[in-house]
């Protein structure tokens, strides 16, 4: 963390109110979602353990996202900002299962 | 009586059971892997299969926040994949491994499945019983191999 700076100046009375960018505004308040897609290669087992190990669920929750990937082509493993939800990505591209993120709508 | 490969002992780390033949097995295919690493990063690109397994779109409908996300991350990929292939490397002949030797095992083997199973097409219904005829006979035995040691790697940590 940041060591305390000088008081902060008094914030100068705005002068005019900007209408704020819609896009900008909308982005933070729609949450994310990363999905898991089935693929050949990744053993049942492995996928299990990597989404026990990188998001702390039980086995049993696991297990079920699992089977849910492998049976319906793809479950949704975890949501939020969009920062969060890259970060989750890259854990899981790092591990080698096959994930996207996008808005969830 | 079937032994595990790979158990965790009473003192926490991992003993190893594997032949001199399994050991050569996989010190032989790391040089392979690094290739296929070394020619991501040359080619920049992601047109071969193999490198798209390795390392998938993040947003596969938005090419620009897509190349974002690739640029910000590609190399951490990279050296992530090649630190766990030199540990790989250095404790390929190890009676006994530490928890992070074996996760950066698993990781490994998880990557030379990949690569291995991509470059052979499997699907889920693909045969492990192998046609000696077939010319890739050799590298579906080792991808059947590569799986059973993944197993066993992954139920020693479980455990």
């Amino acid at each position: 963390m940041a060591a305390p700076g000088p008081p902060p100046a008094p914030a100068p009375a705005p002068v005019e109110v900007d209408r704020p960018d819609v896009d900008e505004v909308a982005e933070p308040d729609v949450p994310w979602i990363v999905l898991v897609w089935n693929d050949p290669i990744n053993l049942m087992s492995y996928v299990t353990w990597v989404l026990q190990k990188l998001f702390g669920y039980s086995r049993d929750k696991a297990t079920a996202l699992m089977l849910d990937v492998h049976h319906k082509g793809r479950a949704v493993v975890s949501s939020g900002t969009r920062e969060k939800c890259e970060l989750d990505v890259f854990r899981l591209h790092e591990h080698g299962l096959w994930a996207t993120m996008q808005h969830d709508v | 009586m079937f032994r595990a490969p790979v158990r965790r002992t009473r003192k926490g780390d991992y003993e190893v059971r594997l032949s001199d033949q399994e050991r050569q097995l996989l010190a032989s295919l790391v040089p392979q892997l690094r290739a296929a690493l070394q020619a991501g990063t040359d080619a920049g690109g992601t047109d071969d299969p193999t490198l798209r397994r390795l390392f998938p779109a993040a947003y596969p409908s938005d090419e620009e926040r897509d190349r974002e996300y690739r640029a910000m991350v590609h190399d951490d990929l990279v050296a992530r994949r090649h630190a766990a292939l030199d540990t790989l490397e250095a404790s390929v002949g190890a009676t006994r491994l530490d928890e992070q030797e074996v996760l950066a095992w698993i990781g490994a083997v998880n990557d030379l499945r990949l690569v291995l199973g991509t470059r052979l097409d499997v699907s889920e219904e693909t045969e492990l019983t192998i046609d000696p005829d077939d010319p890739d006979a050799g590298a579906l035995a080792v991808y059947g191999y590569l799986g059973f040691l993944l197993e066993a790697l992954v139920s020693a940590v479980s455990e």
